[in-house]
């Protein structure tokens, strides 16, 4: 039986597409034969984070509206073999989606695959509606400032209430947090939400830390999923928060401040030039 | 933490001040997001006895449920309006 994931935020620019991207990645990576789908009706940017904006011909709506069937549509990726995206129409407008659309789509979708991601649009207009509306999980994008973790409550409120589990009864959507933009030094400094902070307000499970970092946005300038980056820290903390949503059990890393020595400081400053 | 950075977390310490702003609105928030589907529905059947005697309109009544430990309280205010008063 397929899962379907919505990665979810409320607000806008907290870290959905870019965590979409590494989950669905990180899943894949691991065997599990992954789909992610854009649902950003009109402000189609999975494929850019992917990498493979240039590969789209039919995008979600074609498949909806019967002009292109799935096979079409699907881009397979190019460097992890199980992991397939569906894009969002750029074009049309967001009432081109519709439940029964969607519906059919993930049906279909699940007799293929293992995991289905969904991208969800910031708000809560009807495509992050429709986004969440099937979904099996929850993966709650969170920063740990104020606007952040209020639309994050308002958003559990609506999984608790307008999804097809809560509706029909059925055991509630599996939510997950998942804190991004940390930054430890700042937390320890008193400028920023820690993670007890925002766990002790939202009161669900914790699936992963991932520090501010700058490799996600080089990960995004070359159109790589940052989980591929296995040196950079918000990589290894999706590869944690993976394998936590796999059943492991890992330890929470990027969560305090990292004390180095003279030496070390040195040195990794050389490190990082040369990587830049 | 040397007594420096302690001096410093004082006057730096706003994460603090964001922790207790959540936890009011969002408490607050949660409060109205679990009012019952009832209360609508209270307030409109209310309003249609109070209107076959008193010309009033919904916005002049207001039902709030409150909950202070295992008490509820519901709380029904009925504004009159100037008319009624002085005929009277």
């Amino acid at each position: 039986m397929a899962k379907i994931i919505v990665v979810t935020s409320g607000k806008g620019g907290v870290g959905k597409t870019t965590s979409s991207a590494a989950i669905s990645s990180g899943l894949a990576l691991r065997g599990h034969k992954t789909v992610v789908i854009d649902f950003d009706i009109g402000l189609r940017n999975l494929d850019i984070i992917m990498g493979c904006e240039r590969r789209v011909v039919f995008d979600f709506i074609n498949v909806i509206n019967g002009d292109a069937n799935l096979k079409q549509a699907l881009i397979k990726d190019k460097r992890i073999p199980d992991l397939f995206i569906l894009p969002a129409s750029q074009t049309r407008d967001k009432d081109s989606l519709t439940l029964d659309g969607v519906n059919q789509i993930l049906t279909e979708l699940a007799k293929e695959f293992e995991y289905i991601i969904c991208d969800s649009p910031a708000g809560i207009e009807a495509g992050a509606l429709m986004a969440m509306y099937f979904a099996d999980h929850a993966i709650i994008v969170t920063n740990p400032e104020v606007s952040s973790v209020r639309d994050s409550d308002r958003i559990l409120g609506i999984l608790a209430s307008k999804t097809k589990r809560a509706i029909s009864g059925d055991t509630p959507v599996q939510e997950h947090l998942l804190l991004t933009r940390y930054d430890p030094k700042r937390v320890e400094c008193g400028e920023m939400l820690s993670v007890q902070d925002v766990m002790g307000i939202l009161a669900i499970p914790l699936i992963g830390v991932i520090p501010e970092s700058k490799t996600v946005l080089k990960a995004s300038n070359i159109g790589t999923p940052v989980i591929l980056d296995e040196s950079s820290d918000a990589g290894i903390a999706y590869q944690d928060a993976i394998s936590r949503f796999l059943g492991e059990e890992r330890p929470m890393r990027f969560v305090n401040v990292e004390r180095k020595g003279i030496f070390k400081r040195l040195f990794s400053k050389q490190k990082e030039d040369a990587l830049a | 933490m040397s007594i420096l950075s302690y001096l410093r977390r004082k006057n730096n310490a706003t994460a603090s001040v964001a922790k207790e702003r959540l936890q009011i609105i969002i408490s607050h928030e949660r409060l109205q997001r679990n009012a019952p589907d009832y209360l609508p529905k209270i307030k409109e059947e209310i309003l249609a006895v109070i209107a076959k005697y008193i010309p009033i309109t919904l916005d002049q009544v207001k039902v709030s449920l409150e909950r202070s430990g295992d008490n509820a309280i519901l709380e029904l205010n009925v504004t009159m309006p100037d008319e009624v008063l002085t005929e009277t």
